[in-house]
This record gives C-alpha cells, sequence and structure tokens, in this order.
C-alpha cells in the first residue's frame, strides 16, 4: 500500500494529469481568502479599539462617505468572475465533456455496491459483456451474463483497480445499491455512482504507484471500509498483470 | 382581539402551557430550542469520542450500554455513529436553530418591533409550537426503536434511506410534522408583519431584525412544500411499495430487490436542496438581523446602509432559490448547468459580502460599548466571514470535485451555522433576556462562557479544513482508516477536546441563565438606551404589550442625533 509518508496536512501529492488546475483553483482561492480576511481582520480590530466607548469619545451621526468599500466589493467581484469564467469554466467543460476517443483510452466500468468497488474489463473484444441484476451471485457480483458472447472474456475484480500509466482511462460509473462516491484523493477523481445511472467519467494518470479509493458519500455501516486499491502501471506491468487475470478465466467458471 | 382582553380569566395551563399569546409561545419555542441544541450537542460530543479514540469504549456511559447491539462492549458500532450524525443534523438543524431563530426570537421579537399586541392568528400560532413539539417528540422516540433513529445523514439521500430500519419512517413524519410548524409560523410572520404594522411604522422604517424575519419566512413558505412533499413521497417508498426515487434493478446484499423500480435517487436531491439550500439563509438571517440591532445599539451611531442592506438581504432570499445544485456537482452534471449553479453561488456571495461590509463600516466612527451581547454579536462577524469565504472554493464547481463531501465541506457550514449564528443567537439570549424576565444577565460569567466558548469553537472547526485538504471523507466511522487520513489523525484528538472544552463552557451559560432569573440585578424597561419599540413596553411587557397603541415617527436607529441631550431617540417619541 502507498506509504502514509506521502500525505500531510496539505493536498496530497497530484499523480493525474488533469488535477493541476483543480489544485490551483484550491490555491489561488485560499491566497484570495487569507489575503482578504487578514485585510478585513486589521480593519475591524483598528475600528474595535479607536472607536471603543471612552471618556471624551463621542459617536458621530453621520460618517463621511467612502468610495473605498466600493471599490473593494467591485475588485471581489471581479476577482470571483475572473476565476470562474477563466478557470472554472473551462476546467470542469474539458474534466466532465471532453473525453478521450474511446479506442485510445483503457475502457472500464466501476460498479459501486455496499461496502466495495467492482472494476470490469471488457477483455480481449474491447467490448463489455451483458450485465443482469437477476444474475448476480457471490461469485458473480456484477451479475455477467456468461451466455453473451462478449462477457467470455471479461474480467472483473474486486476493489483491484489497475491501469496503465499515460493513458486515458474511461470510467463507467454506476452503483448496484445505494449512492457512493469514487474518491481517488492523488487522482483528484470524485464522482458519485448513482444506482439506475451511468455516467462516465476519465482521467489520465501521469505517474506509477500503489494508492487508496476510498467512499465519499455515506453508504451504510461500511461506509468507512469501503476501500479499494489503484495500482498505476507501467504499460509492462499493467499487461502481465491483465495476461495473469486472462489466465484465471481459462477454467471458464460456470 | 377578544382574546386580549380575557387572559386574566386563564388558569395556569392556559397561560403558560397553551398559551396564544406569541411572547409565551416565542419562549416555549427557544427554551424547547435550547434543549434540543444541548442533546444534540452532547451526541456530538460523543461521536467526538469514536473520532479522537477510534475504537476505545465509552468513558462513563459505556457500562450502561455494554450488552446492547449498538454498543458492543461500550464501544461505539458504525449505525450508533451513523445515527447519532444523523440526529445531530437534523436536531441541531431543524429542532434547534430554526426553532430558536424563528419560533423563538421571530415570535417574541417581531409584533413587539413593529408595535402590534400579538400575532395575526395568535392560535396558528400556537397550532404552529405544538406541532413543532409533536415533530420532535417523534424524533425523540426514535432513539427507542428497534434498529435506532435515522442513519442516512441528515440529508437522506435514498436508496440508502429507503432501505434503512424504522427509524427512517420516524424521521420522515417528524419532519412532516416540523416543516409544518414552520409553514404555519412563516405565513403568521408574513401576515403579521404586512397587516400589524404600528401606525407610521413604514416598511422602512421597520428594524433590520424585521425585515430578516420577513425575507426568512418567505423562504420557509416558498421552498418547504417542495420538501413536504419529497418527504411524503419517501415515506411512501418506504411504507406502501411506490419507487419515486427507487430506480429499477436494485441488487443490495446479493438480492435483487422487489420494488415497482422507475425512480430516481437525484431526483430526491433535487427537492432536498431545493430547501435545504434556502434552509441555510433561514439559519443566517435571523442571526444577522439579532447582531445587525446589537451593532447598531451598541456602537451609537445609525445603521451604516441600512437600505442598500434590505435590498441585499431580498435580494440574497430570491438568489437562495437558484443555488440549490451546488451541493450536486458529483451527481453527473452537465457543463451548461454546473455554469448556471457555480454562477449564481458566486453571486449569491455579493449580497452577503455587502451586508458584512455594512456592519463593519457601522464600526466606523462609533463609540462601541463592549458589553455581553456586542461581544457575541462582534465575533459572529469574523466567523461568519470565515464561513462565507470557505463556500467559495465549494461553489467553484472544479476545486468542489477535491473538496466535496471531505471535511472541508463539515468545516465551512459549521463555521456559518455554529460560531456564526449560535454567536448571534447567544448574542440575542443575553441582550433581550432583560426584556424577556425582568433581570439582567450576570457579566462574569457571560465573559467565560464567551472567551471559552470563542476559543474553543475554533479548536472545533479550523482543523477541519486541514481534513478537508488531506482529503478526509465526511461521515467516516473511524477517521483514520485511510492511509491518508492516518496522517493527521492527531487534529481529531485536538478538536475533540476542544469540543469538550467548548460543552464545559456552556455550563456558565446555563448556570447564569436560571441563577440571573432568580438573583439577577432588577433590569429598566429599556436596560441599553435602545430605540425600537420593544424596549418602549413594560419589562416584562403584559400580555398585549403596549400600554397605548405606539404611534411611530422616525427609523429604527436614531443614535447620537447632533444637538439632543440624550444619545438616542426611541422610535416612538415625537
Amino acid at each position: 500500500m502507498d506509504s502514509p509518508s506521502i500525505y500531510g496536512w496539505w493536498l496530497p501529492p497530484d499523480v493525474s494529469a488533469h488535477g493541476a488546475i483543480i489544485d490551483q483553483i484550491i490555491l489561488i482561492m485560499h491566497v484570495f481568502m487569507v489575503a482578504l480576511f487578514v485585510g478585513w481582520g486589521l480593519f475591524f480590530v483598528y475600528c474595535l479599539v479607536r472607536f471603543r466607548q471612552r471618556p471624551g469619545h463621542k459617536a458621530r451621526h453621520e460618517i463621511p462617505h467612502s468610495k473605498l468599500p466600493k471599490f473593494l466589493e467591485i475588485g471581489v467581484v471581479i476577482f470571483e468572475a475572473f476565476i470562474l469564467v477563466g478557470l472554472s469554466y473551462p476546467a470542469w467543460s474539458k474534466l466532465r465533456t471532453a473525453f478521450p476517443p474511446r479506442e485510445s483510452a483503457t475502457n472500464i466500468r466501476i460498479v459501486a455496491q455496499q461496502f466495495g468497488w467492482n472494476i470490469h474489463y471488457p477483455g480481449k473484444d474491447g467490448v463489455f459483456g451483458r450485465t443482469d441484476p437477476k444474475l448476480v451471485s457471490d461469485s458473480n457480483t456484477i451479475g455477467l451474463d456468461l451466455n453473451d458472447p462478449n462477457a467470455k472474456d471479461d474480467i472483473t475484480t474486486l476493489g483491484q483497480l489497475h491501469f496503465p500509466v499515460d493513458k486515458p482511462v474511461i470510467a463507467n460509473l454506476t452503483s448496484k445499491d445505494v449512492i457512493h462516491s469514487l474518491f481517488i484523493p492523488v487522482l483528484r477523481v470524485k464522482h458519485d455512482a448513482i444506482p439506475g445511472m451511468n455516467v462516465p467519467i476519465w482521467w489520465e494518470a501521469k505517474q506509477t504507484g500503489q494508492f487508496e479509493i476510498a467512499c465519499a458519500q455515506l453508504c451504510g455501516n461500511g461506509h468507512t471500509t469501503m476501500r479499494g486499491f489503484v495500482s498505476i502501471d507501467t504499460p509492462e506491468e499493467y499487461a502481465a498483470w491483465m495476461a495473469e487475470k486472462e489466465k484465471e478465466l481459462e477454467p471458464a467458471p460456470q | 382581539m377578544s382574546e386580549h382582553n380575557e387572559h386574566h380569566e386563564l388558569g395556569f395551563i392556559r397561560t403558560y402551557v397553551f398559551s396564544i399569546d406569541h411572547k409565551v409561545i416565542g419562549i416555549q419555542y427557544a427554551i424547547t430550542g435550547l434543549l434540543f441544541l444541548f442533546f444534540g450537542f452532547c451526541l456530538m460530543m460523543l461521536m467526538r469520542w469514536q473520532l479522537a479514540y477510534p475504537g476505545e469504549a465509552l468513558p462513563l456511559i459505556a457500562s450502561w450500554f455494554e450488552n446492547s447491539q449498538m454498543m458492543p462492549g461500550g464501544v461505539m458500532s458504525p449505525d450508533l455513529y451513523n445515527s447519532f450524525g444523523a440526529m445531530h443534523g437534523t436536531i441541531m438543524v431543524f429542532l434547534g436553530v430554526v426553532p430558536l431563530a424563528v419560533g423563538g426570537f421571530g415570535n417574541y421579537l417581531v409584533p413587539l418591533q413593529i408595535g402590534a399586541p400579538d400575532m395575526a392568528f395568535p392560535k396558528l400560532n400556537a397550532a404552529s409550537y405544538w406541532s413543532y413539539f409533536v415533530g420532535g417528540v417523534v424524533m425523540l422516540c426514535s432513539f427507542f426503536l428497534p434498529g435506532g433513529p435515522a442513519q442516512s445523514g441528515w440529508t437522506s439521500y435514498p436508496p440508502l434511506s429507503i432501505l434503512a430500519s424504522t427509524g427512517q419512517t420516524a424521521w420522515l413524519i417528524g419532519m412532516v410534522f416540523l416543516i409544518t410548524s414552520s409553514l404555519l409560523g412563516s405565513i403568521n410572520i408574513i401576515v403579521t408583519i404586512v397587516q400589524l404594522r404600528a401606525k407610521g411604522l413604514s416598511f422602512f422604517r421597520m428594524p433590520f431584525l424585521v425585515w430578516a424575519q420577513f425575507v426568512t419566512s418567505f423562504l420557509l413558505v416558498l421552498a418547504f412544500p417542495p420538501l413536504e412533499a419529497a418527504a411524503v413521497f419517501q415515506l411512501m417508498d418506504r411504507v406502501a411499495g411506490t419507487s419515486f426515487f427507487m430506480p429499477s434493478g436494485l441488487v443490495v446484499g446479493g438480492m435483487p430487490l422487489q420494488v415497482a423500480g422507475g425512480g430516481n435517487p437525484v431526483l430526491w436531491q433535487h427537492l432536498f436542496w431545493f430547501l435545504a439550500h434556502p434552509e441555510v439563509y433561514v439559519l443566517i438571517l435571523p442571526a444577522l438581523g439579532i447582531v445587525t440591532e446589537i451593532i447598531a445599539n451598541n456602537t451609537r451611531k445609525p445603521l451604516y446602509g441600512y437600505k442598500t442592506m434590505v435590498y441585499s438581504v431580498l435580494f440574497l432570499g430570491f438568489m437562495s432559490f437558484i443555488v440549490w445544485a451546488h451541493h450536486m456537482f458529483m451527481t453527473g452534471m452537465g457543463t451548461t448547468m454546473s455554469n448556471f449553479f457555480q454562477t449564481t453561488t458566486m453571486i449569491i456571495s455579493i449580497p452577503s459580502v455587502i451586508l458584512i461590509t455594512c456592519l463593519i463600516i457601522t464600526l466606523w466612527g462609533g463609540s462601541i460599548r463592549f458589553n455581553l451581547p456586542m461581544m457575541f454579536a462582534l465575533a459572529f462577524l469574523p466567523m461568519f466571514a470565515i464561513g462565507g469565504l470557505t463556500g467559495l472554493p465549494l461553489g467553484l464547481a472544479t476545486s468542489d470535485i477535491y473538496l466535496h463531501d471531505t471535511y472541508y465541506v463539515i468545516g465551512h457550514f459549521h463555521y456559518v451555522v455554529a460560531p456564526g449564528t449560535l454567536f448571534a443567537l447567544f448574542a440575542g439570549i443575553y441582550y433581550w433576556y432583560p426584556k424577556v424576565t425582568g433581570r439582567m444577565m450576570n457579566n462574569l460569567l457571560g465573559k467565560l462562557h464567551f472567551w471559552i466558548s470563542f476559543l474553543a469553537i475554533n479548536g472545533i472547526f479550523m482543523p477541519m479544513f486541514i481534513q478537508g485538504f488531506a482529503g478526509v471523507s465526511r461521515r467516516l466511522h473511524t477517521p483514520n482508516f485511510y492511509a491518508h487520513a492516518q496522517a493527521v489523525q492527531g487534529t481529531n484528538v485536538f478538536m475533540s477536546i476542544s469540543a469538550w472544552v467548548l460543552g464545559a463552557a456552556q455550563l456558565f451559560f446555563i448556570i447564569n441563565f436560571f441563577l440571573s432569573l432568580k438573583a439577577g440585578k432588577r433590569a429598566s424597561d429599556n436596560p441599553w438606551d435602545a430605540t425600537t419599540l420593544e424596549w418602549a413596553t413594560p419589562t416584562p411587557p403584559p400580555h398585549g404589550n403596549f400600554l397605548q397603541e405606539p404611534v411611530v415617527h422616525r427609523g429604527p436607529y436614531e443614535y447620537s442625533v447632533p444637538g439632543k441631550a440624550t444619545d438616542y431617540i426611541p422610535q416612538q417619541v415625537s
């Protein structure tokens, strides 16, 4: 497992290709917030000291009109507008809608359940087999229909998410029972897994390593322990892992 | 109104229990709300033990529960933790702060501040309190159900909530009562403000608190019906086999679920947040109103930008209805929708900035008295500012990808409602206590309460931002389960100790509250030299409020008018 030493009191390291903009917005916003709050706080304390009640000091009914607060407010609005339109709009649109072509990506399905993550690989043919909730059993947790020719080479794992580095991953996310939320902190990936919905998300990793998947949405009494493992492999490691999984399929489980 | 003339014939029960006097009902709301706040806080203190020392038996109470299913060996089970979490949220929001802020302060102060003898519909007012009371009793009784109370968070997202134990049914029934109560109460406040203002009290002469209550009531009236409908739908999903929120093909625990299917769990989230975002302003606005009254009074000068503040609060109320889906960026929202909700969320920050700017500029040129209510009111400002600022990265969909559902969110909204709103409510209690009881509260006990609370409450919520950056998910029973969370586990110990210190500090308040009732210094009719109408009544105000019908001659904050003998001119003085 990933060593705790990479984690600390700030954001964890970012191993994704897309996460930089998220980190950047978080950082810019916090610098802005701290600056605003400190400035505001100094003015606040100054007012409290200078205008405290004391003998000989009287409150003024009218205070001279100052344009400064208006300018500050307009400044805040312009800054927010810039972050919103300049950074957040384009980043969101890229992260959520600019999918890479399916052929150039590692395609997977992620089916959440209480309390684990089923990862479904399409196998050699690149086509996901049919699934049916009626076929769900202990050995077939996503209800894969083995009579479907496309399903014969499909690979499923419970909580073991492998994918190669430097290649986009497109994951179709859904859930069997309640709402879960896929959260991989180091990849800056978070998305709800909602039963009855099949939502594609994508990411690309730029570093190899072993990390954790957490569940971010309360999903029952096992919410805490709904851990999955991510392995970002080199292409060779990924191929080797895939080959091993394919070998396991050979006795053709019924 | 005939009720007012017959009050002296009423017995104890009709006077103090089933009263229709807005002041008694206000006090009932406030006391019930405070009790619930205390209870909800106790649940949290127990949860904080598990968070600081996961897996260790609870101190003191462990031996009572050693054999219970919820606390095997005295250790809090995940089920118990989840139910405490859900009930903490529900109790604090729906049974604590809203009844105290709207039911308590609104009921007591609105008729007094507008110079009315009572609410427009006194019996409806009583019905509203008793509906709240029943809702609260149902919520409390759910602790004794097999399987315990609701466990699906205060948001009760289906399908989890629909699959949950019987406690969820009790939660929904309780919620229907609470929502009904809020609807009745807010209709009453709106009609009272529109119809019963004293002669000369135009809308722009109303104290800001009345404006805040007015907007709050509109939020409740317009936002609660969708949630009431949604709660009934969810109840039907649970007990009548419908599937408004249940999609087809669910497999729970390895077994296909027999429901009609075809529903959508996201629909609940839309209906819930359509209420629950305005609800945030229902918590904040009365608090802001209280703070405004106290700051104007204790700076001894008029409120800066009164009209701007009124327009801001109206705009804020309007905008609060079109930001709800910023709670749902992670549900698969497209670009257009997300851009719309990000934009409205940024826009709603503008009136908030204006409100807080007006309040801080009001300090400029004042002669600031640092009495107890003022200390709490001043502390509200930076706390509310932190709460507001930390809303920005959550309102930007892109940074929300990382921060959503982490402790950052918990830190953010607790800064708004705990050190923010609750401090304002304490300010209000210290400020109006002499009017309600005829006695002043003790200064020393109050200061101890303030300073310890102020330090401890920041000790609880500030580290939550650190946990959020580290990526710790919310609602985790064992907080250090993940590697990234182990790195910040130390903060949990610090936060829990702060929480227990905060709990201890409330004892000063409780002692002060009861001690002052008997031994407090007698208060005059207008102990703070204030201008608004509630101080023109005898202390405490009799049934019917005013000895003669007040006539209003000026705006609410005429302090330090040049050339006058006193530094304040009450609204009713001609």
